[in-house]
């Protein structure tokens, strides 16, 4: 199996805090691997780490074999790591339309381009009417963002990342805060995600890391408490104490 | 209908020319024909306007604040006045765009003292790189001429044909030519995938990174771009009035801009044009009412705005225009105000 992502040693200090420690992870090809652990135990660090929102103070990122320890956030998006965020970040005065349009305009290397009009292009007009479809977006392709119903603006934020074609997709809580009725979509549109993007997903539901993941990891304080297949990590005792009141792991 | 070809037609929904469009430019044109005695003003009115633009552009698209707006406009004015006093370039388009590229490549050079930081940084380091420029041109008078400033500027005929006249036609049609050709450029600028970025940029520079927009590089390049536009707007200045002063750099100029800006709206181009009428309608208006209290006026109207907001005036000041248009072309030809000017 070849690492589509992987960490070396990593170490991110925040004044005297240590909120990652020595983290080495390895996420394989085609994985479906999620990283949980209680909340402060540093997961968002490291997704913004990953990134390239945060430099670590050591370490080393791998994108595929590439180091991309230095790279800024918009490079490591053009070489196929992409994400979507824990609290939604789109664009609340854009559409749909030219919020997907730009990711992909972006992708395909038109994004500079000062002088051709926006949807002139076919290419990237298919591909944002496929997204918009795929994503049930298509009816409300031309409303504000901010004016769209929670659910669809998380439709939305994970679609934007999938615009980018990722080889290596994070997802930062996809399902955080959508209201049970809207969930099954999000549900849905994760779970029909390609086999051949590699997804690490990090999340405080354990349904869903359960139903999901097929590899786990256990961050506790910044550092990694323990990895492997769901059933061996649900009954790892160590992450069982770690949970102990916050929430039992039941499979 | 297909689903790829109706997204095409919807993407470059915004990017198609409206009929109120149209009749804006139609009626500034027939303006030129109308009223022969208003030229210097109106000359005025389009230099303020594309002024105005080049700050819609960085404000409005890429939301750059910027209090020294005035260093690229007064750039723009010294190279005209220079090139023409010392005859360096006589034909006054070409010497329009040397003074524009002067103004540029001050615009790109402090690019990368602006885009870094916050609101608050940007407001400081433009208003002070503004100041700077100010007293360097007061400082090197035997160029400037310091507090005098540039005198005795003949400007050779346009095209080497048409001479500027007293009376301000020439100027007049001059400006207007120049304003709405920088005027189309801006627009087929801001309905490109670039210029959509920029205004991603503004709404969200933490998810522009994340799909891969180079946010640093976006905005240098439209921060240069509109330094460009801006040094137009000064050397059309200095070539319709002759002069050239120190005050083209003055504070109050790039004060007044945000002013003309907010009166006009952002984000969508024709803020400044309209913005740039009604300041200096209403500068007129107030100070023969109150020669000495004007300003007092002008902030009224100012405060008004910001608390009732834009997009509700904007509605009662349309009715009208609206009524008449739709009857004529439609409900697609109501004159186009964005929702995001509320």
């Amino acid at each position: 199996m070849t690492i589509a992502l992987e960490t070396q040693k990593l170490e991110k200090q925040f004044g005297g805090l240590r909120v990652t420690r020595d983290l080495s992870l390895r996420v394989e090809q085609g994985a479906r691997h999620a990283l949980i652990g209680p909340n402060g135990a540093g997961k968002t660090t490291v997704i913004n780490q990953l990134t390239g929102v945060l430099k670590p103070n050591s370490g080393r990122i791998l994108l595929e074999g590439q180091d991309i320890t230095d790279l800024p956030v918009h490079k490591r998006v053009l070489l196929g790591l992409s994400r979507t965020f824990q609290i939604n970040q789109l664009y609340p005065d854009l559409t749909p339309l030219e919020t997907i349009g730009l990711a992909v305009s972006e992708r395909l290397g038109h994004g500079g381009d000062w002088w051709r009009r926006m949807g002139t292009r076919s290419d990237v007009n298919g591909e944002i009417a496929d997204l918009l479809t795929r994503f049930h977006l298509l009816d409300v392709m031309n409303e504000q963002t901010v004016t769209l119903p929670y659910g669809k603006q998380r439709l939305l934020e994970i679609a934007v990342a999938i615009a980018a074609k990722p080889r290596v997709l994070l997802l930062d809580e996809p399902a955080a805060g959508v209201p049970e009725s809207e969930r099954h979509d999000i549900l849905a549109v994760v779970g029909a995600l390609p086999r051949d993007v590699t997804v690490l997903l990090i999340e405080h539901d354990m349904d869903l890391v359960f139903s999901f993941a097929d590899r786990i990891s256990v961050l506790v304080s910044g550092a990694l408490l323990t990895e492997g297949p769901p059933e061996q990590v649900a009954r790892d005792p160590q992450v069982k104490a770690v949970y102990l009141g916050e929430e039992a792991v039941n499979v | 209908m297909n689903a790829a070809s109706d997204v095409g037609y919807h993407a470059q929904r915004q990017a198609r020319w409206h009929y109120g469009e149209i009749a804006f430019w139609l009626i500034v044109l027939a303006c030129g024909f109308a009223f022969p005695s208003r030229y210097l003003i109106m000359t005025d009115i389009l230099r303020l306007a594309l002024f105005t633009m080049s700050l819609d552009l960085i404000l409005g698209y890429a939301g750059i604040v910027s209090l020294g707006h005035a260093a690229f406009f007064g750039v723009g004015a010294y190279a005209a006045g220079l090139l023409a006093l010392h005859g360096i370039v006589n034909e006054p388009v070409l010497a329009l765009i040397v003074s524009g590229l002067a103004a540029m490549v001050l615009g790109f050079a402090t690019s990368f003292l602006v885009i870094r930081g916050v609101d608050l940084t940007r407001l400081m380091v433009t208003l002070g790189i503004a100041l700077l420029l100010e007293a360097l041109a007061e400082r090197f008078s035997n160029i400037t001429g310091g507090t005098d400033g540039l005198q005795g500027i003949e400007m050779q005929p346009i095209f080497g044909q048409v001479p500027f006249d007293m009376f301000g036609k020439a100027g007049f049609f001059y400006s207007l030519a120049v304003l709405f050709l920088l005027f189309l450029f801006a627009r087929r600028v801001v309905h490109s995938p670039f210029g959509l970025s920029l205004r991603a940029i503004k709404n969200n520079p933490l998810r522009a990174a994340a799909i891969g927009i180079p946010v640093n590089r976006r905005l240098i390049a439209i921060y240069t771009l509109a330094a460009f536009y801006a040094g137009i707007a000064g050397a059309l200045f200095t070539q319709t009035t002759a002069i050239a002063s120190l005050d083209v750099f003055a504070f109050e100029r790039s004060a007044d801009l945000m002013l003309v800006l907010v009166i006009g709206g952002t984000g969508y181009l024709y803020g400044g044009l309209i913005g740039a009428v009604i300041f200096r309608m209403l500068q007129e208006l107030f100070s023969t009412i109150t020669p000495q209290y004007w300003q007092f006026w002008i902030g009224l109207v100012l405060v008004v705005i910001v608390l009732v907001g834009r997009q509700r005036l904007h509605r009662w000041v349309l009715y009208v225009p609206n009524l008449v248009i739709r009857q004529v072309a439609g409900r697609k030809g109501i004159v186009a105000v964005p929702e995001s000017e509320a």
